[in-house]
C-alpha cells in the first residue's frame, strides 16, 4: 500500500521535473534563437537608418548623386562620384599589388617552408593582420609616403611616366600622398588577410592528388599553378573578394595618406578622397541639411558595396567547403 | 632537344619559387619596418608624465595620455561585459539548434559578412540610431559601436569550438537525463572554455585598436571623465587627431600611443593563441 502511494508520488514528482525541464529548455532555446536573431535586426536596422538619414540628399539629387563629381559644402551641391572613384581605384589597385603578394606568401607557407619555421611564419603574418588600420596610416604618412615621394615617384615618372597614354597615370607632383601611396598602403593591410585563405585552402587539397604530380615528374611550381590553383580556385577567388572588401571600406590607413581632395585625376599621384576617408574628415564638421545626408549616402553607397562583395566571396568559399567535403 | 623543355620548366620553376620567397622576405620586412619605427619613435615618447598625465591643449609641452588610457578601458570593458552573453549564446543557437533552422542559416551568412563590413558605417548606424536621437556624443555610445563590431567575432569563434566537441559529450549527458540547456551550458560550453576563451580575446583585440566607429560616438575629451554618458576620451581617436596635427608635442604623445595600442593588440592576439594551443 505504502509502496503503491509513493510509487505515484514519485512519477508525480517527475511529472513536475520534467514539466519544469520542459519550460526551462524552452525559454533556453528562445533567448538563444533571440540573441542570434539580433545580428540580423542589427543588419536590417544599418540598412533602415541609413536610408532614412540619407533620404533628404538622395530625393535632392536622385540617382545622378552617383555619378556627379561636384562636391560643394558652400554651394550645397553634393554628388559622390569623387568618392566612389577614389574607393574603387585605390581598391582595385591595392589588389592588383596584393594578390601575388598574397599567392608567394601562400605557396611559400604551404610548398617550401620548412616545418619548423612553418608555425611562427604563419603567426607572424596573422599579427601584421591584427596592426590596427590606424598605424598603418601613421606609418604611411611619416614613414613611408616621404620615402615615396623622393625616390619611387620620380623613377616611375621618367621610366613608366614616358609612355604615351598610361605614362599619364604616373606624372604630377611627387607629393607623396595621393592614390597610388593609398593603394600600396592598403595593400600591405590586405596581404595578410588574402594570405591566411589562400594558406588554408591550399592546405585542403588532397597530398595523394600533388603526389602523383610529383611521381609523374612536374616540378613543385608546376604542382602550384596546374593542381593546387585549379583545385583551389573558388577559394582563391573568395580570399581575393574578402580582400577587395576590406580594402574598400578602411578609414584609417586611407584617410591619413590619400590626400583628402575632392577630385578626380588622370594622375594616381595626385591627391584623391574614398568614402570612408570623406567620412571621417567631413563628418564632424557637417552641418545637419543636405551636406550631413549626403554623407549618410555615401555611407549606404559604400555598405552596399562591401555587402555584395563580401557576399559573393562568402558564396565562393562556401563553394570550396563544399568540395572539399565531397571530395574527402 | 629533350634538355632544352627540361631547363626552360627548371628554370620557370627556379624563378616562381624565388618570387614566392622573396613574397615572404618582403612581408616579414614590412612587419619588422612598422615595428622597428613604432619601437623607436614611440620609446622616445614614454615616461611618467604619459601614464600619469591628460591630454595636453594644443601647442603646449607635457602633458600625457591618461584620460584616453582610462577612457578606452572603460568603454572596451564595458563593451567585453555586452558583448560575451550575447555573442556566446547566440553562437550556441548555431551550434546547438541550428542544423536545420533557416534563420539559424542566415545569421550564420549575415555574421560572416558583418565580421568585415566597413566599421566606420557601424559609427555612423550608432551616430544615427543613438548619438543624433540624445543630442550629445557619449562613452555609451563608443561602447555601442564597439560592441556591433565585438559580436560577430565571438559569435563566429563560439560556434566553431562548440562544433568542435565531440557528439558522444552531448549523448552522454542526455543519456542521463540531463535537460537540453544544461547540456549546452555546464557541457558543451565548459568543454569548449578555452577555445570561446580564445574568440573574446580576440574581440578585444580586434576592438581596441578601433579608430573609425569612435570618431562619430564617443568622439573625445581634453579633459579626464569618467562619466560614460559624456564624450569620452579614447586612445584611437587621440592617436588619429594628435597624428595630424602640426604640433610637434602632440604627434609624439601619438607615436606613443601607436607603440601602447600596438603591444596590447598583439599582446592579446598571442595571448589568445597560447591560450588556445596549452588547453586543446
Amino acid at each position: 500500500m505504502t509502496g503503491m502511494s509513493s510509487g505515484i508520488q514519485l512519477t508525480a514528482q517527475t511529472a513536475k521535473i520534467v514539466r519544469i525541464q520542459r519550460i526551462q529548455d524552452f525559454l533556453f532555446h528562445k533567448v538563444t534563437l533571440f540573441f542570434a536573431s539580433l545580428v540580423l535586426i542589427v543588419l536590417a536596422g544599418i540598412l533602415i537608418s541609413l536610408i532614412i538619414t540619407s533620404w533628404p540628399a538622395l530625393s535632392e539629387f536622385g540617382p545622378g548623386f552617383f555619378f556627379s563629381s561636384e562636391w560643394d559644402v558652400v554651394n550645397q551641391k553634393f554628388g559622390g562620384l569623387t568618392s566612389i572613384y577614389g574607393t574603387l581605384v585605390t581598391a582595385v589597385l591595392a589588389l592588383l599589388i596584393a594578390v601575388p603578394i598574397s599567392f608567394g606568401i601562400a605557396v611559400f607557407l604551404t610548398e617550401m617552408c620548412p616545418n619548423w619555421l612553418r608555425r611562427p611564419l604563419g603567426t607572424a603574418v596573422e599579427l601584421l593582420a591584427a596592426v590596427p588600420s590606424i598605424i598603418y596610416g601613421m606609418f604611411g604618412l611619416f614613414v613611408f609616403a616621404p620615402l615615396f615621394a623622393e625616390y619611387v615617384q620620380p623613377a616611375l615618372t621618367s621610366t613608366i611616366g614616358q609612355v604615351p597614354v598610361i605614362g599619364a597615370l604616373f606624372t604630377g607632383a611627387p607629393n607623396g600622398i595621393g592614390l597610388l601611396c593609398a593603394a600600396l598602403i592598403l595593400a600591405f593591410m590586405v596581404v595578410p588577410f588574402i594570405t591566411s585563405v589562400m594558406r588554408d585552402v591550399f592546405e585542403i587539397v588532397p597530398p595523394v592528388l600533388k603526389e602523383s604530380a610529383y611521381g609523374i615528374g612536374c616540378t613543385t611550381w608546376e604542382v602550384v599553378t596546374r593542381i593546387v590553383l585549379p583545385y583551389t580556385q573558388a577559394g582563391v577567388v573568395g580570399g581575393i573578394m574578402l580582400g577587395l572588401g576590406r580594402a574598400l571600406g578602411e578609414t584609417m590607413a586611407v584617410t591619413f595618406v590619400i590626400g583628402n581632395a575632392h577630385r578626380i585625376k588622370a594622375s594616381l599621384f595626385a591627391p584623391g578622397s574614398s568614402i570612408a576617408s570623406t567620412l571621417a574628415n567631413e563628418f564632424g564638421e557637417a552641418e545637419p541639411g543636405l551636406h550631413y545626408s549626403s554623407l549618410f549616402a555615401l555611407g549606404l553607397a559604400l555598405f552596399i558595396i562591401t555587402f555584395i562583395v563580401l557576399a559573393a566571396a562568402k558564396w565562393m568559399l562556401a563553394r570550396m567547403e563544399k568540395q572539399k567535403g565531397a571530395k574527402s | 632537344m629533350e634538355t632544352g623543355i627540361y631547363n626552360k620548366r627548371k628554370r620557370s620553376n627556379k624563378v616562381g619559387l624565388s618570387l614566392s620567397m622573396f613574397a615572404m622576405v618582403l612581408g616579414m620586412v614590412v612587419l619588422l619596418w612598422i615595428l622597428f619605427i613604432l619601437f623607436t619613435k614611440g620609446f622616445a615618447a614614454l615616461n611618467f608624465n604619459f601614464f600619469t598625465e591628460s591630454t595636453p591643449a594644443a601647442g603646449s609641452a607635457g602633458g600625457g595620455l591618461a584620460n584616453a588610457m582610462v577612457g578606452s578601458l572603460m568603454m572596451v570593458t564595458s563593451c567585453t561585459l555586452i558583448s560575451t552573453p550575447i555573442g556566446v549564446l547566440a553562437g550556441i543557437f548555431l551550434a546547438e539548434y541550428g542544423d536545420r533552422s533557416r534563420i539559424a542559416s542566415i545569421t550564420r551568412f549575415v555574421t560572416d559578412i558583418m565580421l568585415s563590413a566597413p566599421s566606420i558605417v557601424i559609427g555612423l548606424f550608432v551616430y544615427a540610431i543613438y548619438v543624433a536621437q540624445v543630442k550629445h556624443f557619449s562613452g555609451w555610445a563608443g561602447t555601442l559601436a564597439l560592441s556591433l563590431l565585438a559580436v560577430p567575432v565571438i559569435l563566429k569563434t563560439t560556434e566553431n569550438m562548440l562544433r568542435l566537441v565531440p557528439g558522444t559529450l552531448r549523448e552522454a549527458a542526455y543519456a542521463l537525463g540531463t535537460p537540453k540547456w544544461k547540456v549546452s551550458l555546464a557541457v558543451i560550453l565548459r568543454a569548449a572554455k578555452s577555445g570561446v576563451m580564445t574568440g573574446i580575446l580576440l574581440a578585444i583585440a580586434r576592438v581596441s585598436g578601433e579608430t573609425a566607429p569612435l570618431l562619430f560616438t564617443a568622439l573625445n575629451n581634453q579633459f579626464f571623465s569618467s562619466n560614460m554618458n559624456k564624450p569620452m576620451s579614447n586612445l584611437p581617436v587621440v592617436i588619429y587627431q594628435f597624428a595630424l596635427s602640426p604640433y610637434e608635442n602632440w604627434v609624439n604623445l601619438a607615436w606613443g600611443g601607436a607603440l601602447l595600442i600596438t603591444l596590447t593588440v598583439l599582446g592579446l592576439n598571442i595571448l589568445a593563441r597560447v591560450f588556445f594551443r596549452e588547453k586543446s
